[in-house]
C-alpha cells in the first residue's frame, strides 16, 4: 500500500526514527495503557483503503440515486424551505479559514468572532432584539432553550404552546423540558387559525413560566394577535417566547416591537442549501436584561475596543455560566454550534439588506398567494384551512375529492411534483391535508403546472 | 536564543470595520426574482392582507452595501482567521486534522445539497445507503450494535444518552429511585451538564494522585441503588487511558446502572480498542473529530450515538433501515427517546465521514491511530525538554495516547509567565493560541497540544523551538511575552464587556444604545 496523502509521517523510515527519538523500540509501548485483554486485535471487518479517484466514483454512484429538485418541482417546506442560495454565500463559506478553523482566542481568529458578532447583530436588527446568541443546531433546540430559560428566569414549571406547533419542535421541547416543566397545548380558532385568546386565558396562570408562539405558524398562517398574547402573558407574569421563520420579518412586525422576551429561530432560509434537512441552523435572541442572559446556555460574543485606535475586539459574555466552566450546575449544555451557517446567514442578510429582504418577503407573498387562488379554483379542494393572512405555506385539503394526500401525491410525481407534506397524521382534525410551500424560486410556469396537474389528479 | 526563530510573520491586520459601518444608503448586493405582472395583477397590494399591527414599519436596520463589498468584507474576515489549513494547529481536545478536500468537494455536489429531508423515500435511496452504511460501520468501529447518526455534536450525543438512560430506567419503573449519574472530573463537561439538562443529579469523582484516574474504592462508593449510569471519557484529554474501565463497568453494571462512555477522543484508539467489546452500553463518536469532517469555525458538527441490542429501541427516531431492496426510515419505535432535532441529522458531515472511511480503509484506520499517537510522543519528549513543563502524571503513565495536558506551573512560579501569557506570545510566531484545558484546572497553568496524524514532523520541531524560546523569553525578558501579542490582527482586548452588563454588547443595534454614539 501506497503512504497515505494525508498523513505526512505515515513513511515506515519516519516512524522507525520517531519511536527512536521517543525511546521506545516499537509503537506497541506507546499503547502500554490499555490493558491487553481489552485490546482489539483483529483486522476491522471495513472496506480496503481506496484512491481518491475511486472513491469519487463509488460515491456519486451512489447519490446519483438521489433526486434532486432542480430535476422536479418541490412544494415542500415544513421546517426545510426552497430558497435560491446566492452565490457568495457558498464562495465565503467555502473559505478554507473559515471552514477549518475551530475555537482559537481572538488573537488568531479575530474574523471569526467578528462575522459571528455581525451574524448576531443582523438577526437582532431583523427580530428587533439587543441579546442574540451564538448560533445553535436548529429551531427545535433553541425553542427547546428558550423554554428551559423561561423556567429559570421565573421559577415556574408549565409552558404554554400553540396546538399548531410544529411537531418535530413539539417534540423537541417536551424531551428538554422533561421532568423539569409541562407543557400544556392550547387551541386555535377552526376558522382563522389564531391562537384561542380565549383558552389562553383559561390556562394561563401563575404557575405558567412562558407562553410560546409560532409566526407564521408551522401551518402557514400569519399570527396576528402578538401584541396582544404578548400582554397576557405580562399580566400573569410569564415571558412570551416567539419563534420566527426570518424571511417573514421583512413584512412582517418584529416580535421585539411586539411584547417578545425570548425570540427564536430557524435560519436555514438564509443561504443555506436544504441538504436533506442538514443545514439548520438555530438563532436565540432575548431582552438585554441580565437575568436572561445568565439564562442563555450558548457562547455569547461581546464587541469591545482593544489598546489601539480604530480596531475592533471581541470578547465572551459571562463565560463561567455555561456548560464549560460550570458542568452540572449549569442545567444545560452547548458545543460545537453551526458557526459556518452563521457566517453564510450574515453573508446573506449583507447582500439583501433592509430593502432586499423586504422585497424577497412581498414576492414570496405574492407567490403563495398566486398559488392559493389558482389551486382554491380546483373542485373539491380547498386552501387554505384558515381564513387568515400567509406567508409562504399554506394547507391543501383534498377531502371533497375522495383522494388521499398519499394518492395525490404519487399522481404528481408522475408530472415530475413533489406534492406538499402530507400532515393529515400530525393534524387529524384537518382531514386530508397536505402542507405546501411556494417562495421566490418558483414561478408563475411552476404554479400553473402544479395547478393543471393537481386538477388531474384529484380527478 | 533557540531556533524558534521569529519568520517576520505578521497576521493580517485590516482594521476592518463592522459589516453595518461599510456601505452607503441604496446600495443591495442581490438582486430578488422578479414577480410576473400576471401574478401581480391577479394578486395585488398582498401586503396589506397582513392586519396594520403586524405589518412592519421600518424595515429592519441591515448595512446596505454591494455584491463587492460584501465578498471584500467576509474574504478579509477569513484572512483574519486561522484555520488548519492555515498553519500548525494542535488545538487539543478536538482532534483538528485535516479535512481532505474531496469529501468537501463531494458534499458541495447538488446531488446533497438540493435534496428535500421529506421526499418521498424512493427519491432519495442514495443518501440513504450512505447513512445505513455509515451506522454499521460505525457499529464494526465501536463492537456496539446499532447508531443513530442524529445528534448535532457531542454534547447533544451525551444529552441523547442521558436521555436513554433515562428512559431505560423508566420503562423498568425505577426511574424516581435512579436519579444519579457518575462521571469523572477529567471527563468533557458535558458528561456533567447534558445529564443535568436531562434532570439527573450529578456526582463527580477525581483522579488519584499517582494514576491520574478515580480509584476503584470511590466509584465503589459512589454507586448505590440511586445509580442510574456512568458517563465519563475515555481516553481522557490528558492522554491518559483509565484502565480501570473495565472494572468500573462491572461496578455499575452490578448495580444496575448503565455505562455510556465518550469516545470523542477515539482517533487514537481506532482499530485497537472498540469500547462495546469491553461492555458499555452506549458510546458516541464525534465526526467532526475522529471522522476529519471540518471544523466550520465551530460547527456544524455532528455525531453519532452506539448502543448495545437491548437499548435499540429507546434510540431517536427515525432510524435509517434497510429491507434488501430499499433504504427507508424507521419511525415505528414506541420507546424511542422521540426527535432530537429538526430531521435527522447534519448529512453533509455524514457524507464527508462515510467518504473519509471508505478512503482510509481498515488498514488506513489501524495507521491513524499509530501515527496520531507517534506523533503525539514526539512532541510530548520535545516539549519535557522546555524549561519550566512539566507532565502530571508522567511517573504513571511516561507515555500518552492522543494528546497530553502539560503544566507550566514551574514556570509561572519561576518566572511569574504562565498559560495565558505563553498562549498571547505564542501568536506572534504564526501559530494558534494551544487548548488549555476545560474547568475546572485540577493541573495548574494547563495547556494541550494534539497533533493528530495529519500533522507533520516539521510542526512538531518548530512548536516545542517556539516554546523552547518563549521559555526562554519569559526567564530572560518576560515583558515582551507579558505584552503580548505583537504580531497579530489586533493589539490587547479590553475584557469588561465580559461581565459588564452596561459595556456588553451582543449586536450592533445594543452597542449604538450603550454608546449612545452613532458609530465611532
Amino acid at each position: 500500500m501506497p503512504v497515505n496523502p494525508y498523513m505526512p509521517n505515515s513513511d515506515p523510515e519516519m516512524k522507525k526514527q520517531m519511536l527512536k527519538e521517543i525511546g521506545v523500540k516499537g509503537v506497541e509501548e506507546l499503547f502500554a495503557d490499555i490493558p491487553e485483554r481489552i485490546r482489539f486485535r483483529k483486522r476491522l471487518e471495513l472496506p480496503s483503503p481506496k484512491s481518491e479517484y475511486e472513491v469519487r466514483r463509488h460515491i456519486e454512484g451512489i447519490l446519483s440515486r438521489n433526486k434532486t429538485c432542480s430535476e422536479v418541482l418541490s412544494f415542500l417546506g415544513a421546517g426545510c424551505w426552497p430558497h435560491h442560495v446566492p452565490s457568495v454565500c457558498d464562495d465565503i463559506n467555502s473559505r478554507s479559514e473559515f471552514l477549518t478553523a475551530y475555537a482559537g482566542d481572538v488573537y488568531s481568529d479575530l474574523g471569526r468572532y467578528q462575522a459571528l458578532f455581525e451574524f448576531q447583530s443582523m438577526i437582532g436588527d431583523l427580530v428587533a432584539m439587543d441579546v442574540v446568541s451564538f448560533p445553535w443546531y436548529d429551531w427545535q433546540n433553541v425553542c427547546g432553550d428558550a423554554t428551559r430559560m423561561a423556567v429559570m428566569v421565573t421559577d415556574r414549571y408549565e409552558i404554554l404552546v400553540p396546538r399548531t406547533i410544529g411537531p418535530d419542535r413539539l417534540s423537541v421541547v417536551r424531551a428538554h423540558c422533561e421532568g423539569l416543566a409541562d407543557i400544556k397545548l392550547i387551541n386555535n380558532d377552526p376558522e382563522d387559525g389564531q391562537l384561542s385568546i380565549e383558552d389562553l386565558e383559561s390556562k394561563v396562570s401563575s404557575k405558567t413560566a412562558a407562553v410560546y408562539i409560532e409566526n407564521p405558524s408551522y401551518l402557514g398562517f400569519i399570527e396576528t394577535r402578538g401584541k396582544e398574547i404578548s400582554e397576557i402573558a405580562r399580566n400573569h407574569g410569564a415571558l412570551f417566547i416567539v419563534g420566527v421563520e426570518p424571511l417573514s420579518l421583512g413584512v412582517l412586525t418584529p416580535p421585539g416591537e411586539y411584547g417578545a422576551d425570548i425570540v427564536c429561530g430557524e435560519g436555514q432560509p438564509l443561504g443555506m442549501h436544504m441538504y436533506f434537512g442538514g443545514a439548520l441552523l438555530g438563532f436565540l435572541a432575548c431582552r438585554d436584561v441580565e437575568r436572561y442572559v445568565s439564562a442563555i446556555p450558548h457562547r455569547l460574543i461581546s464587541i469591545t475596543t482593544t489598546e489601539r485606535k480604530g480596531e475592533w475586539g471581541f470578547t465572551y459574555v459571562l463565560p463561567e455560566r455555561t456548560m464549560f466552566a460550570a458542568r452540572e450546575k449549569a442545567r444545560s449544555f452547548t458545543g460545537t454550534a453551526t458557526a459556518l451557517w452563521a457566517i453564510t446567514a450574515a453573508v446573506y442578510l449583507s447582500l439583501l439588506g433592509p430593502q432586499g429582504i423586504r422585497e424577497l418577503a412581498e414576492v414570496i407573498m405574492q407567490k403563495s398567494h398566486y398559488a392559493m387562488k389558482r389551486i382554491s379554483e380546483i373542485g373539491g379542494v380547498r386552501v387554505p384551512a384558515f381564513n387568515s393572512p400567509h406567508f409562504e405555506e399554506f394547507t391543501v385539503n383534498f377531502d371533497g375529492t375522495g383522494k388521499t394526500v398519499s394518492e395525490v401525491n404519487k399522481a404528481l410525481l408522475k408530472h415530475g411534483i413533489i406534492g406538499g407534506k402530507d400532515i393529515t397524521k400530525e393534524f387529524p382534525e384537518l382531514g386530508k391535508t397536505a402542507l405546501y410551500c411556494v417562495t421566490e424560486i418558483h414561478t408563475r410556469a411552476d404554479i400553473e403546472k402544479l395547478a393543471g396537474s393537481l386538477q388531474e389528479a384529484v380527478q | 536564543m533557540r531556533d524558534g526563530e521569529m519568520t517576520g510573520y505578521h497576521a493580517v491586520a485590516w482594521k476592518e470595520p463592522i459589516v453595518h459601518q461599510l456601505g452607503r444608503r441604496g446600495r443591495r448586493g442581490y438582486r430578488v426574482p422578479m414577480v410576473e405582472e400576471e401574478i401581480k395583477a391577479a394578486i395585488g397590494d398582498v401586503v396589506s392582507r397582513i392586519p396594520e399591527k403586524m405589518r412592519r414599519k421600518e424595515p429592519p436596520r441591515l448595512p446596505e452595501l454591494s455584491e463587492p463589498e460584501v465578498v471584500r468584507h467576509y474574504i478579509r474576515l477569513s484572512q483574519q482567521t486561522y484555520g488548519v489549513d492555515s498553519g500548525i494547529h494542535i488545538h487539543g481536545t478536538c482532534s483538528m486534522k485535516y479535512s481532505p478536500k474531496l469529501n468537501e468537494s463531494l458534499a458541495r455536489s447538488p446531488k446533497i445539497a438540493d435534496i428535500h429531508p421529506l421526499q418521498e423515500v424512493e427519491t432519495v435511496q442514495g443518501i440513504l445507503e450512505i447513512m445505513y452504511e455509515f451506522q454499521k460501520w460505525l457499529c464494526e468501529l465501536s463492537g456496539m450494535d446499532e447508531f443513530s447518526l442524529q445528534p448535532r455534536g457531542g454534547a447533544h450525543a451525551v444529552f441523547g444518552n442521558a436521555r436513554i438512560i433515562r428512559a431505560y430506567h423508566k420503562l423498568n419503573g425505577e426511574l424516581e429511585e435512579r436519579n444519579e449519574i457518575i462521571t469523572t472530573v477529567l471527563s468533557h463537561p458535558c458528561n456533567g451538564g447534558s445529564p443535568a439538562a436531562a434532570g439527573f443529579k450529578v456526582v463527580t469523582l477525581y483522579p488519584d494522585e499517582e494514576t491520574g484516574y478515580p480509584d476503584i474504592e470511590a466509584l465503589k462508593s459512589a454507586v448505590s441503588k440511586r445509580t442510574a449510569g456512568l458517563m465519563m471519557t475515555d481516553p481522557y484529554d490528558t492522554g491518559v487511558f483509565d484502565s480501570n474501565i473495565e472494572e468500573y463497568i462491572k461496578i455499575v453494571h452490578e448495580v444496575g446502572g448503565l455505562v455510556a462512555i465518550d469516545q470523542a477522543n477515539a482517533n487514537c484508539i481506532l482499530s485497537r480498542l472498540r469500547i462495546g467489546d469491553v461492555g458499555a452500553d452506549l458510546c458516541h463518536f464525534n465526526l467532526h473529530k475522529t471522522f476529519s469532517t471540518p471544523h466550520g469555525s465551530t460547527g456544524p458538527g455532528s455525531a453519532a450515538i452506539g448502543v448495545k441490542k437491548g437499548l435499540s429501541k429507546f434510540l431517536p427516531v427515525p432510524v435509517v433501515e434497510f429491507d434488501g431492496e430499499k433504504y427507508y426510515f424507521d419511525y415505528d419505535r414506541p420507546h424511542s427517546i422521540g426527535k432530537v432535532g429538526g430531521f435527522y441529522g447534519v448529512t453533509p458531515n455524514i457524507l464527508k465521514a462515510y467518504a473519509w472511511i471508505i478512503t482510509m480503509g481498515a488498514e488506513g484506520l489501524e495507521e491513524t491511530s499509530e501515527v496520531a499517537v507517534i506523533n503525539n510522543n514526539y512532541l510530548l519528549k520535545k516539549l519535557l525538554e522546555v524549561r519550566g513543563v512539566s507532565l502530571p502524571w508522567g511517573k504513571s503513565h511516561p507515555f500518552r495516547l492522543q494528546e497530553a495536558r502539560f503544566s507550566l506551573q514551574k514556570l509561572k512560579e519561576e518566572t511569574g509567565i504562565g498559560i495565558a501569557d505563553v498562549n498571547h506570545r505564542i501568536v506572534d510566531f504564526g501559530l494558534q493560541d494551544m487548548e488549555t484545558s476545560h474547568e475546572p484546572w485540577i493541573i495548574p497553568e494547563p495547556f494541550t497540544p494534539e497533533p493528530p496524524e495529519t500533522t507533520p514532523k516539521e510542526d512538531l520541531d518548530r512548536l516545542a523551538e517556539v516554546l523552547h524560546r518563549i521559555s526562554e523569553e519569559a526567564y530572560t525578558n518576560p515583558e515582551i511575552v507579558k505584552t503580548a501579542p505583537h504580531n497579530a490582527s489586533i493589539s490587547k482586548i479590553d475584557r469588561a464587556p465580559s461581565s459588564d452588563p452596561k459595556k456588553w454588547a451582543m449586536t450592533w443595534r445594543a452597542y449604538l444604545k450603550k454608546t449612545k454614539g452613532e458609530e465611532k
